[in-house]
């Protein structure tokens, strides 16, 4: 699952650049970057197409009532829902605090700013279930805070923010570094305050990074397993997430099931890519 | 007036940028800040601007106290070095964006827009992306940009600074007949003398965070207040303990009264005029001397042979201090 959402992500990007250029010619290849293409192509289908297809035509192997089956058993439209939704809070969540969190790093400089930017990779160095050892000794019922989040929907949401807060501070960072000051300045100068000068300005030339950064949040969210599998107690209809669901149907044998629900979480993560590079667009051709 | 300074001072750190700065500036000119990098003009700009606070001080724009009003409200046009461009916008939209943030109507907002593209010739360009345009098309956006919502004041720090040689001069004087044209107040920030004679109705000429001297590039020229100025405007050469200009010191090849005596070190002919380096007996370092290229093979002289150099008592001169003597280098090199 990780692997086809990397993937599947920069297209935000490259999708703007394309779109900038309206009038480039059809193939542009010399002969090494038709074999630099070829070599692409091959890896891509090796790893990601060929897996893909063949779950797509596991979940088929059931027939169609037994795909449907699948989808209407309540366990799995529950874990569905759980999943999607939490994703989607979560990258919320992200896309609003990790911009601030790219902006401070960028534009600020304070004591301990070094320490920072190491601290903010450490959700993409530590093994997820490392994390999420953590996550239940600081919150779980032995919390040393006071704070236990065990077994409810809120484990979910934390082991999701937890592995996911470096996207969009690591995607927004480097646009904002290019972003010369001066251009908030005119936007001053020119008599926008200072919420126009986000909403006009700064918002539109950050919107494809913080797009990048949302959809690369909301796929690893989708398929996040380590982190909540020991705090939220994986609980049938309330905190039971996808990848928990399709890991119960592969122990039972159940591959097809499996694959069923796995095709589904793959046309919710395409689905999501596309709409956030439609939202992406828009913003950026506002102002 | 159109901007009053009364005590500016602005420090960053233990540096002071601007030390109790009064100033002036009239309606409808244009004004050059001249100073050398670091000496504190940018920074006067962006207090200006509302851009940068000032420390101390008040700052009155068109009779009114702008000293505690922030940048949007100030009715000051801005125009960075580095054109400070919104990329995601077409030319015409940075253009039309001061008055799209007023709500002025879409006819008048598109009417506005065109004169001003037509003004600074970039009415074929208006669709396009400003990544798409040359560093001095960028920079004429950027001034149709300001001038759209009719500043009471056009501020313009090293305008020119970030462009080649070529545009920069064509740049420049393009500037003077948009200003002949629209006459809003301007003030420009240089650190090239001859871009701010060339230029400006008057020249502030700055330095070390404090004013040196307000004028017009004649009184300048002709009357520097100090050997800093005289320095910064142009070449300049050491006489007889005095800071005068190449140029203005008589040759001749046989002994005068009054004349101090030295020899021919060195001949340079640089285009129509011929560089003379020569060393007097009473002063340490060489004088330098520039003639036209007849006026020297009438005087027949070369490298070892003796000459008399006098100053003529109209002559621009200064008395030489030891702080400014390193600028001479700079400047004369460039000349």
């Amino acid at each position: 699952m990780t692997s086809l959402t990397d993937t599947a992500a920069p297209s935000p990007l490259t999708g703007r650049r394309a779109a900038a250029r309206p009038h480039r010619p059809r193939s542009t290849l010399t002969r090494g970057a038709g074999l630099a293409l070829g070599v692409s192509v091959l890896w891509l289908s090796i790893l990601v197409l060929i897996p893909l297809g063949a779950v797509v035509a596991a979940a088929a192997s059931g027939g169609w009532a037994g795909f449907w089956a699948v989808l209407t058993n309540p366990q799995t439209v529950a874990a569905i829902t759980l999943t999607v939704s939490q994703a989607a809070l979560v990258t919320a969540l992200n896309v609003v605090i990790g911009t601030a969190i790219a902006w401070v790093l960028v534009r600020d400089s304070f004591p301990g700013k070094r320490v920072i930017e190491v601290i903010i990779d450490v959700p993409f160095a530590l093994p997820t279930i490392v994390a999420g050892l953590v996550l239940l000794g600081l919150y779980g019922p032995r919390s040393p805070v006071g704070v236990d989040v065990a077994n409810t929907k809120a484990a979910v949401f934390l082991a999701f923010a937890f592995v996911t807060l470096p996207f969009v501070v690591r995607a927004v960072q480097p646009v904002l570094e290019q972003l010369d000051p001066d251009v908030e300045r005119a936007a001053r100068s020119l008599g926008a305050s200072g919420t126009q000068t986000w909403t006009r300005v700064l918002l539109p030339a950050l919107a494809p990074a913080i797009a990048a950064g949302a959809a690369m949040s909301f796929a690893r969210a989708v398929s996040e397993y380590g982190a909540l599998v020991l705090l939220s107690g994986n609980l049938a209809l309330r905190t039971e997430v996808t990848s928990v669901r399709i890991l119960t149907y592969v122990e039972n044998g159940q591959l097809a099931q499996a694959a069923a629900v796995a095709t589904v979480l793959l046309v919710i993560a395409f689905l999501v890519l596309v709409a956030l590079d439609l939202i992406q667009r828009r913003v950026a051709r506002r102002g | 007036m159109s901007i009053d300074i009364q005590a500016v001072g602005k420090r960053f750190g233990s540096f002071v940028a601007l030390d109790d700065v009064n100033l002036s500036l009239p309606t409808g000119q244009l004004t050059a800040l001249l100073g050398p990098s670091g000496g504190g003009k940018s920074t006067l700009l962006r207090i200006i601007a509302g851009l940068e606070t000032a420390d101390a001080g008040r700052i009155r724009i068109e009779g009114r106290d702008a000293t505690d009003l922030p940048a949007q409200k100030r009715g000051v046009g801005f125009v960075f070095q580095h054109y400070a461009a919104f990329a995601h916008m077409s030319v015409a939209k940075n253009v039309a964006f001061g008055l799209e943030i007023r709500h002025r109507p879409k006819e008048e907002v598109r009417a506005r827009v065109d004169e001003l593209l037509r003004l600074v010739h970039l009415e074929q360009f208006g669709h396009r992306l400003p990544s798409q345009l040359s560093g001095g098309q960028r920079q004429r956006m950027a001034l149709a940009r300001a001038l759209a919502v009719e500043p009471t004041v056009l501020l313009l720090d090293e305008p020119f600074g970030a462009l080649d040689a070529q545009v920069r001069k064509e740049l420049r004087q393009w500037l003077r007949r948009l200003h002949d044209e629209v006459h809003v107040t301007t003030v420009f920030v240089t650190h090239d003398q001859e871009e701010a004679l060339e230029v400006a109705d008057q020249i502030v000429v700055i330095n070390e965070g404090r004013v040196e001297q307000v004028g017009t590039p004649d009184d300048l020229y002709d009357r520097p207040a100090n050997d800093f100025v005289m320095r910064f405007l142009g070449p300049t050469t050491t006489l007889a303990g005095l800071v005068v200009r190449p140029h203005d010191i008589g040759v001749v090849a046989l002994p005068v009264a009054g004349a101090i005596p030295g020899t021919v070190r060195v001949v340079q002919r640089v285009g129509f005029e011929v560089r003379l380096t020569v060393q007097t007996s009473e002063a340490r370092d060489p004088a330098t001397v520039t003639l036209p290229r007849s006026r020297y093979l009438e005087l027949g002289v070369d490298v070892g042979d003796p000459v008399w150099l006098r100053l003529p008592a109209d002559a621009v001169r200064a008395p030489a201090t030891a702080a400014s003597a390193v600028l001479e280098e700079a400047t004369s090199g460039s000349h």
